[in-house]
């Protein structure tokens, strides 16, 4: 019994497809798996091994550490603030501050009707609008404390805001194709060009 | 005077609303590189970026050139590009892969033909999400027109490129860490030597691995000549750079300037570009190269934007993020906070990096928070020193990668010039800024 959706097992598969080795698509596979129930689970983790061909340990011991990927549960909307020194210059640590209030957890923790979770963020690369918050990983660009309180009102009144999708970071575009070049075309193409390229310079 | 007349070599369609679609980018010279690159020979395109003496644009400088002519002769080697953008305060990869993905895939293939690499991977920081997208339905289409896949644009040329998403962690633009990760593994640095994935890279074969913004320099390149792209800046910073200027700025934002030809007073204070310290500030201290760099002061301002420039005066042009501090901030809590962010950032594989961290971060937060005594500042620098012996630049090394090393600059900048700031806070108890 497979404890991805199908049609995430089927995109697993396909990611597996781009590597020369099944492992590389570890963490693509772990985002995915992750939107799934908001964290990565024992049984989603089990499956994530099963995948890449190695031992759930393996995927476990990946997965702590990187950020992104979480173990734990966390609410509908992850907000991230950034507090390293582009946005310390400009009232992160503040923003910060009015986000817990706001939504009503401290940072590493999530508000108790679940919508919520809070972070303070290393640099997100978006230093040009300061301080940066992040929703799920979109830049929402909210720099004052009510244009932040405005858009939180949103989310929690159920409104749909489509720049910030409640999916991951890979689900909403899809790899059309997998890989195209047949490998052993490419290994003759490359000892042609290769001959012709030392003949050229020669 | 600031000389903005050069051309846009990589922010070209940044000012059209839909510069990351293909439309946009074929009605613009999309594409043009590539096909003239496909009518040379793989030297002949080699040769062409030995002559635009294009220097790397992640933050070492390595010229591109040399770095490709180390990859090892075998039958299976790759090309990986570096998209980790996570230096802080560094935010010019962002614009490239969110506003013209096209033009990196571009690069990216140039630079695979030129090297006839069997794949190439686009490695890209996980927190961009839309760039992610952007950057997959590039590729889809680029797929679908025919510039990626087999025989591409009617070649005899065939090629597949992954976009490949990261998850989280600063260490992985380290591009040993780089590949550890590409490979579904923890982040580790890998020990030297081997000095350079060109010799075994990605699942032990021969490697390139290139930033972003260097592949996004490629179409140019070639459409153009190498030679054209030599004429501009001073040799050997050459062509054109992307400079993310950020903290007390009026326009903070990434700027693409001529090398050389500007200095930092310029793109600080001209009204094109930064505009001047907001509300009258002065310039205090800024970082030239990413938080990495040794500081700089209101006396280098009139430093050119060059490598060896920024080299010759004790730091480093890194990764091109400029962070400007005016004199209403205070220095110890701007050590803090990035001392704080390499300390979360490292690793652990390396006692000095991993444990000096944390000790650095500790004290700057009780000098900080007025619990700091003032020996506490011997023993920052006894301890910055244990980490880089000598506190040279560039730093010794007592670590597999870098990231240790790069922690005693803001310390040992911050100490040298506000050494009366730091024994306020202890005569003081506290920060009289906050």
């Amino acid at each position: 019994m497979s404890a991805l959706t199908p049609d995430r097992r089927t995109r697993a598969e396909h990611l597996v497809a781009l590597y020369p080795e099944k492992r590389s698509a570890l963490i693509p596979i772990c985002h995915i798996a992750q939107e799934q129930e908001g964290h990565l689970t024992d049984e989603l983790m089990i499956e994530v091994a099963e995948l890449v061909g190695v031992t759930p340990a393996e995927v476990q011991g990946t997965v702590s550490f990187y950020d992104m990927l979480r173990i734990e549960p966390v609410g509908k909307y992850v907000v991230s603030v950034c507090t390293n020194i582009a946005c310390l210059l400009a009232g992160g640590e503040e923003m910060l501050e009015h986000v817990e209030k706001t939504t009503g957890t401290r940072r590493g923790g999530t508000s108790s009707d679940g919508m919520f979770t809070v972070e303070e963020a290393e640099c997100l690369a978006d230093c040009d609008v300061v301080p940066c918050v992040q929703i799920n990983n979109r830049f929402v660009r909210t720099t004052t404390p009510e244009t932040f309180d405005a858009l939180a009102a949103r989310l929690r009144s159920g409104e749909t805001v489509t720049d910030i999708p409640t999916s991951g970071i890979v689900s909403r575009v899809e790899r059309s194709v997998g890989l195209v070049a047949d490998p052993e075309v490419v290994a003759q193409e490359r000892s042609a060009l290769r001959a012709s390229d030392q003949k050229a310079t020669s | 005077m600031s000389q903005l007349t050069a051309p846009k070599i990589v922010t070209s369609r940044i000012g059209f609303d839909d510069s990351f679609t293909l439309d946009r980018f074929l009605a613009t010279g999309g594409y043009e590189g590539l096909r003239k690159a496909l009518t040379m020979s793989p030297s002949e395109v080699c040769a062409q970026v030995d002559a635009a003496s294009l220097l790397g644009r992640g933050g070492a400088g390595f010229p591109a050139g040399r770095k490709w002519s180390m990859l090892r002769k075998n039958d299976v080697s790759y090309l990986v590009i570096n998209g980790d953008e996570s230096e802080p305060a560094t935010f010019k990869d962002h614009l490239l892969i969110e506003r013209d993905p096209h033009q990196l895939i571009e690069g990216v293939l140039i630079a695979a033909y030129a090297l006839q690499v069997n794949q190439a991977f686009i490695f890209i920081r996980g927190e961009f999400a839309l760039g992610l997208e952007r950057l997959q339905s590039a590729l889809n289409d680029a797929y679908a027109y025919g510039a990626v896949g087999t025989k591409i644009l009617d070649s005899s040329f065939s090629i597949d490129l992954v976009v490949h998403p990261g998850a989280g962690a600063y260490i992985c633009g380290e591009e040993t860490s780089l590949l550890e990760s590409l490979e579904g593994k923890r982040g580790f640095p890998r020990i030297k030597p081997p000095f350079f994935p060109a010799a075994i890279g990605l699942y032990g074969e021969p490697t390139v691995v290139n930033n972003v913004e260097t592949m996004s320099n490629l179409p140019w390149i070639i459409s153009n000549g190498g030679d054209a792209f030599a004429a501009l800046g001073e040799t050997p910073s050459t062509g054109t750079r992307l400079f993310a200027l950020a903290g007390h700025v009026r326009n903070p934002g990434v700027y693409e300037l001529e090398m050389v030809k500007n200095t930092f007073r310029d793109l600080i204070f001209d009204p094109a570009l930064g505009g001047g310290v907001p509300s009258g500030g002065r310039v205090k201290a800024f970082i030239p190269g990413g938080v990495s760099a040794p500081w700089f002061y209101e006396e280098d301002l009139d430093t050119p934007l060059g490598q060896g420039q920024v080299a010759d005066k004790g730091s480093m042009l890194g990764s091109g993020s400029v962070v400007v501090m005016d004199d209403s901030t205070c220095m110890v809590r701007a050590a803090w906070r990035i001392t704080r962010f390499f300390s979360r950032e490292s690793c652990g594989q390396c006692t000095p990096c991993r444990e000096g961290s944390g000790w650095l971060e500790r004290i700057l937060y009780r000098l900080e928070h007025g619990e700091g005594r003032v020996e506490d500042l011997d023993l920052l620098l006894d301890l910055c020193d244990n980490i880089a012996p000598g506190l040279s630049w560039p730093p010794q090394q007592t670590t597999i990668c870098v990231l240790g090393p790069s922690i005693p600059s803001s310390i040992h900048s911050a100490i040298s010039h506000f050494r009366d700031e730091f024994l306020a806070h202890v005569k003081e108890g506290g920060c009289s800024y906050a």
